[in-house]
């Protein structure tokens, strides 16, 4: 489904240029979903957007669905790739009632049977007819969540990219937007590419991960070997610990080997 | 009858404020009635309403207030003080004032309607296409805002008015060019705001072109402040209107304009007050009116304050 080979994105000129992706590569197949975990600042979210046609300036060979992307996209390659944002909170225009939302990407691509669609689409998301005239400071942040996810379904796209879908909600409504993106996914046969700094999501939702730091793929493995700790690199290890929660021992051995140091 | 009122009237605030909307028209219509709701708590916002529905309404039903013909000279009645027949006196060709500012509120009105259906549309669309699309766009257009704002506008419009020659439709032109160059910088800065957010890039990754996010996205998120800060500038304009009536270059003589009205009066000014004493008063009641408007819009359109 997406191929990417060695995709690379600046920003900045001259000597006050960024090299936030740095030479990044990775394949993701059709009906799979595959996570990109790192720390805040390591580039996932960049490549995210890079994909989607948000950013225009990066270089590198991307292919999607067999077709390869110039930086500036065709109407078309919108229907196929779509994208649902970390922040609910800021990805709903405050002006535009749901069905104004929904009603968007019907026009632009001009779909015909709009209100059934728009039924349609937020049945699927689990919210009723009743939520279609709301404004987004009339639902919660799960709601709104839903309400992003539905404007990304209404399209049918083949190819859903998810920037830290659930980061922004609290812990209970987390996990009924994994359950739902999950369902989707099972009735679908949607292929996500999923972005996260939580393996613990990462490992729910995906068959594959790539592991990211400081622009750069670490390691690819599948959620299996990362279940078994079959991992090489340190730098997963330290995320896979860091994912398990608050440890005392550890911290207690940390704090020791500091003193130690400091001694 | 009047429970028959009763009923259809709590049905339409029932429709108002129902917790499910039912459709687009009621979704909107909802958000108006909770707007108009917080508008009308605001006392001095309500006053200030009140003034512009009255000025509408006696420049709609001019010839019916106006006692007299507007332009009808008497040289028997001249400079006569105010009295029962003549509200606020007659001026020095024996014209009743009081009609003469009743027709004046036409002009006024039709003056500040123009200049605000000119400006506002080009400041908003010169911002906000600047803003969105920055480089060299915005370069260009930001340094032509530049050039008009650096002419004290009233200078600016007396230059275009001599140019064009003095009335009232050349006026409306020269203000309006004053006007839209600050509206323009507005809503480049909301612009600005705006396009870095997730709905902007949601609606650019769903595929809609640059003309529709800009009409449909953008500028929405900057029409209230736009229509804000025109209203507050409607009392601006008609000083202005009034500026270039005083000196001549607005309405000519004999057209009721507030400011030339004015003008003629300061030769009176010892003797027959009231001459100048009327207009005067008519446009600072309809600035302080627009000012007092502007201010309660803001409290309730401001983004900020949701």
């Amino acid at each position: 489904m997406i191929e990417v080979e060695d995709l690379t994105v600046r920003f900045g000129k001259g000597k006050a240029a960024v090299t936030a992706v740095d030479g990044v590569s990775f394949t993701v197949r059709t009906g799979e979903a595959f996570g990109l975990v790192g720390e805040s600042g390591c580039g996932k979210t960049t490549i995210l957007r890079a994909l989607a046609g948000l950013n225009e300036d990066w270089s590198g060979l991307v292919r999607i669905d067999g077709k390869q992307l110039m930086p500036k996209r065709e109407r078309a390659f919108y229907k196929l790739v779509q994208i649902v944002f970390q922040d609910p909170y800021g990805s709903l225009h405050p002006r535009f009632t749901v069905n104004g939302t929904l009603m968007e990407p019907i026009k632009i691509h001009d779909l015909d049977r709009p209100d059934e669609r728009i039924d349609r689409v937020l049945r699927q998301v689990g919210l009723g007819p009743a939520f279609r005239f709301r404004y987004p400071h009339q639902l919660s942040g799960g709601q709104r969540q839903r309400v992003a996810i539905a404007r990304a379904l209404i399209l049918e796209p083949k190819l859903m990219l998810l920037d830290e879908p659930t980061s922004a909600l609290d812990v209970s409504v987390q996990a009924e937007i994994l359950n739902l993106l999950t369902d989707i996914r099972d009735s679908t046969g949607l292929t996500f590419l999923l972005v996260s700094h939580d393996l613990s999501v990462v490992s729910h939702m995906c068959d594959r991960l790539a592991v990211m730091n400081q622009g750069r793929i670490y390691e690819e493995l599948t959620v299996e070997d990362l279940v078994q700790r079959r991992y090489r690199e340190t730098y997963t290890r330290q995320l896979f610990e860091a994912s398990l929660g608050y440890d005392k021992r550890l911290s207690t051995a940390q704090v020791k080997a500091l003193d130690e140091a400091g001694a | 009858m009047t429970a028959a009122i009763e009923t259809e009237r709590s049905g339409l605030v029932g429709y108002l404020t129902a917790e499910v909307s039912r459709s687009p028209t009621q979704a909107s219509l909802q958000r108006l009635y909770f707007g108009c709701r917080r508008f009308a708590q605001n006392p001095l916002a309500m006053v200030g309403f009140f003034v512009l529905v009255a000025l509408i309404l006696i420049a709609v039903f001019a010839p019916w207030i106006a006692p007299f013909p507007m332009n009808e000279q008497n040289l028997q009645t001249r400079l006569l003080w105010p009295s029962a027949d003549h509200l606020f006196g007659t001026d020095e060709l024996g014209r009743d004032i009081f009609s003469r500012v009743v027709y004046g509120s036409r002009i006024t009105l039709q003056i500040t309607c123009l200049v605000a259906v000119i400006a506002a549309p080009i400041g908003l669309l010169v911002g906000t296409v600047s803003g969105y699309f920055g480089g060299w766009t915005d370069t260009i257009m930001m340094r032509l805002t530049d050039v008009f704002l650096s002419f004290p506008p009233l200078i600016l419009a007396l230059g275009f008015v001599a140019a064009l020659g003095p009335g009232i439709r050349n006026a409306v032109i020269a203000i309006a060019l004053t006007v839209w160059p600050p509206i323009a910088r507005l809503a480049r800065a909301e612009t600005l705001t705006v396009r870095s957010s997730d709905y902007i890039a949601a609606i650019r990754a769903q595929g809609a072109p640059a003309w529709r996010v800009v009409v449909k996205h953008v500028m929405p998120m900057c029409l209230s402040s736009v229509i804000i800060r025109i209203t507050l500038n409607m009392a601006g304009i008609i000083l202005t209107a009034a500026a270039l009536g005083f000196l001549g270059l607005g309405a000519q003589p004999p057209m009721p304009e507030w400011g030339a009205m004015l003008s003629t009066g300061r030769q009176y000014l010892l003797g027959s007050w009231f001459l100048a004493a009327a207009p005067g008063l008519a446009i600072v009641v309809v600035s302080l009116g627009f000012n007092l408007f502007g201010d309660g819009l803001r409290d309730v359109l401001d983004p900020r304050d949701e």
